[in-house]
């Protein structure tokens, strides 16, 4: 008889604490599964818990965090981006081809062009009102293609020459590679903004209810239509990186990525609905993606499909948890 | 303002002149004026499509009017948006709290206007102190780092108070912001509205609760029809009066009967059919019990909001009950489902035609027979013979005027779209039919002959419970009428007692 009673209703101190638990879980469980996993890595494989097999997961999951990074802006205030696979090989090709200008023109030219088609997005999603399912996906398509036209149907890689360029991608400082560095920046950066700014409690705010920060006076548009913005330029920026990081703008790499990077924003306990989450979340939700691929590599007998069985069912395994503690929490 | 303060006459604050609003040729707002002066607290009254709403939404810049102007401060204002109004320094609270629920108390007092620190960061500590002390002011003691949901709705109502006082508002219009709080959450809203008008803020409110209405406001705007029918002080009109303005009804000139298609009805001494007891169920209706006899028509009086329709969907199984039952010839109901209900006899004409009965793109046989497929059924096929046996009996006896069972049932007038709903339900042979308005939106003729129908049927032997906002359709077409008041029985009006001053009397709750 309680079921349609208002949700927020006066809450009893069992039920609160009951309430706070599921909330920690919700927030830090990506976190607590990752240790978990890497006690497990290190004590049954000998050639896991190594400097190299560590810098290695991390370079390798640099490029994510910053697309997942971007995802995290988008998934808070509701939305969702399915263009970050194809605006981040097109990051790579540009940075490719800017690159013969120099690190700036291996930089500028991506962010910049990447950050306008996320603007395009942003601007039919929050002023025209169409569905961010919808439009990106027609990102995801539309920019895929305009990938394979700058570089003959995908037929030529553009390499990259530039020294320093390369060193971005390639060079290392402590035995890390600096995209690591670049994504913790990112990350740091992003946390700040969305903690401490008010355009950053905007966007919870627009994620948790779009009608009452309306009528608020926020301004919703606005908000919308820059997380599409920084999305865009966080995918162009690590589609970038990585192309330094293998000196070539390969135009059939992220395809997919966009459905890892939301995995990885889900999994580090952001919801999917809006309204909550942080980037702490999505840096284990990350590196948890990256450990797992990582242990079933170490097993070595293990096919790729086996892996994709594995990542699909724990990130279903994960959907559950959360729903339960989200109902536990009653959001 | 130079002029001197004549006590009770401050200079306007907010006035509205001449507004019309139309929607898709429907006029909602017709020439309407409104003056609210510093401190006042005015009472708008209406009922359903009186203009209520619409007027709110233009004072709060969320429709704009198509003519008339707006006046804040004297001076014409345009609200484009909801934005424009809030910084003009008109707020509004409505029912439903509009905040974020998984932000915090003071982040939701501050959204948009966080005290920031020198490098232009959000300063917490000093956010979480504002808000505190801001809150304190109107004696309210709360974790401000709670996530809002966390709280009961009185204190969420509360902090979206404190969150449009704060911002310099000097016009709050609240729209029954007591639908869902408790008697003692109400108390401290009462208060902080008298805070609020000390410092000379104005304040619209709105609400069905005739008590609350009289305790806090001292002037009041009446709306009928889209146009101001009364504005005058509250302390010295009765509430009949205030009712009779609401419902279009003059108290002195009560008219005879005879404006309906309604006989006579009489009372019936049969056993009961349907006895309810207690349905309640929170904010809606409290300890609701009666009882109904075959070939009985019972009326169920009361303004907007309280409780009649809530009423017939706890009766049907629409509505969740907290508490209370019904019983079928003696049997108990189970609550809560419609198609336990529907198996006892009960069924129910929902008050939304559009919405919630007709399915407009199906024929007029699909509608009639819709509720009673399962009967028409064997292992899952339906026989077309017997369907149009039943559709062409409902066709002929409620003399439904269709070109063809197939004519779709969106083509049909509003009367006779109503006439396939009653058929769909006459088809279940139920033993209650549960009437809400009616004959809302229907022309006068084809309500005569629903009016007939309802008649009719009754006579048969079928119970029926009928909710109108027509006084006379309510008076005439009932034998008995159980008046409801803010989710209560009020009274119960039979034989002689079934007349329109008496249930006017009856539905403002007080003998003055």
């Amino acid at each position: 008889m309680t079921t349609l009673e208002p949700a927020a209703g006066p809450t009893t101190d069992r039920q609160a604490a009951r309430e706070r638990i599921a909330g920690l879980l919700q927030s830090y469980g990506a976190a607590i599964v990752l240790v978990i996993l890497l006690v497990v890595g290190a004590v049954g494989f000998p050639t896991f818990a190594t400097p190299s097999n560590f810098s290695n997961i991390l370079t390798q999951s640099s490029f994510l965090l910053i697309v997942g990074a971007g995802m995290t802006f988008v998934i808070l205030t509701g939305g969702i981006d399915l263009s970050v696979g194809s605006v981040f090989a097109l990051g790579g090709v540009l940075a490719a081809y800017g690159s013969t200008f120099g690190l700036l023109g291996a930089l500028l030219f991506p962010l910049v062009v990447c950050g306008l088609i996320g603007a395009l997005q942003g601007f039919l999603i929050a002023h025209a009102g169409m569905a961010p399912f919808i439009v990106t996906l027609a990102g995801l398509l539309g920019v895929r293609g305009l990938v394979l036209a700058t570089t003959d149907g995908g037929s030529t890689t553009p390499l990259i020459t530039d020294p320093v360029v390369v060193a971005l991608g390639q060079g290392q400082v402590l035995g890390i590679h600096w995209p690591v560095f670049i994504a913790v920046v990112v990350i740091v950066v992003g946390s700040v903004l969305l903690a401490r700014t008010r355009g950053g409690q905007s966007i919870y705010a627009v994620g948790g209810s779009e009608s009452a920060s309306t009528l608020m006076g926020l301004p919703v548009a606005r908000v919308k239509f820059t997380v599409y913005v920084v999305s865009g330029v966080c995918a162009g920026l690590a589609g970038a990186l990585n192309a330094a990081y293998s000196s070539s703008g390969v135009p059939t790499v992220g395809v997919g990525l966009e459905l890892n990077a939301i995995s990885a924003v889900v999994i580090g306990g952001t919801l999917l609905v809006g309204g909550r989450g942080n980037l702490i979340g999505t840096v284990a939700g990350v590196l948890l993606l990256s450990v797992i691929q990582n242990l079933i590599n170490q097993v070595g007998t293990l096919s790729s499909s086996v892996q994709a069985v594995v990542s699909g069912a724990f990130l279903a395994i994960v959907v559950i948890i959360q729903t339960v503690l989200s109902r536990t929490q009653r959001l | 303002m130079t002029d001197a303060r004549i006590p009770g006459l401050e200079p306007p604050v907010l006035e509205a002149r001449g507004v019309t609003k139309r929607f898709a040729g429907v006029t909602a707002l017709s020439g309407v004026d409104l003056v609210l002066r510093a401190g006042e607290s005015m009472a708008l009254m209406g009922e359903n499509g009186a203009g209520k709403s619409t007027l709110i939404k233009v004072l709060t810049g969320v429709h704009q009017p198509e003519e008339g102007e707006l006046l804040l401060d004297g001076r014409p204002a345009t609200f484009a948006r909801p934005l424009d109004a809030q910084k003009a320094g008109v707020s509004t609270i409505y029912q439903e709290v509009n905040l974020v629920p998984l932000m915090s108390v003071a982040q939701n007092i501050y959204l948009g206007r966080e005290p920031r620190g020198q490098v232009g960061l959000i300063d917490f500590r000093r956010m979480y102190a504002d808000a505190r002390a801001l809150l304190a002011e109107y004696g309210i003691q709360v974790d401000v780092r709670r996530p809002l949901r966390t709280l009961a709705l009185g204190v969420q109502q509360m902090v979206a108070l404190a969150r449009a006082v704060s911002i310099n508002a000097n016009v709050v219009i609240m729209d029954e912001p007591t639908s869902s709080l408790e008697a003692r959450e109400v108390e401290t809203l009462f208060r902080v509205i008298g805070l609020l008008r000390e410092r000379g803020i104005a304040i619209i409110y709105v609400s069905h609760r005739m008590d609350e209405i009289y305790r806090v406001c001292d002037t009041v705007t009446v709306l009928r029809d889209g146009r101001v029918v009364h504005v005058g002080s509250l302390s010295e009109l009765p509430r009949v009066e205030l009712v009779s303005m609401m419902l279009g009804r003059s108290v002195e000139k009560v008219e005879r009967g005879g404006v309906t298609a309604f006989r006579a009805a009489n009372e019936s001494d049969a056993p009961p059919v349907l006895v309810a007891t207690d349905l309640s169920r929170k904010h809606q209706i409290d300890g609701i019990s009666l009882s109904i006899r075959p070939g009985e028509v019972v009326g169920l009086g009361g303004l907007l909001g309280s409780g009649r329709s809530e009423t017939l969907k706890g009766l049907s199984g629409v509505m969740q009950l907290d508490r209370g039952g019904v019983t079928i010839d003696g049997k108990s109901v189970r609550s809560g489902s419609v198609p336990a209900a529907i198996r006892a006899g009960i069924v129910m004409l929902p008050e939304d035609r559009k919405a919630e009965g007709i399915v407009p793109n199906l024929s007029v046989r699909d509608n009639i027979v819709l509720a009673a497929l399962p009967k028409l059924s064997r292992g899952g096929f339906t026989s077309r013979r017997k369907q149009d046996a039943v559709v062409d009996v409902f066709i002929k006896r409620l003399h439904i005027k269709v070109s063809s069972p197939d004519q779709l049932v969106s083509e049909l007038s509003g009367g006779n779209q109503q006439k396939v709903m009653i058929a769909r339900w006459l088809a279940m042979t139920p033993k209650v039919l549960l009437l809400d308005e009616p004959t809302r939106g229907i022309d006068v003729g084809a309500k005569a002959e629903v009016q007939a129908l309802i008649d009719e049927l009754a006579h048969e032997g079928l119970a029926i419970v009928l909710v109108s906002s027509e006084v006379e359709e309510v008076v005439e077409g009932s034998a008995r009428v159980i008046v409801l008041r803010d989710g209560s029985i009020e009274t119960e009006l039979r034989g002689d007692q079934v007349d329109e001053s008496a249930l006017l009397a009856a539905l403002a709750g007080s003998a003055s």
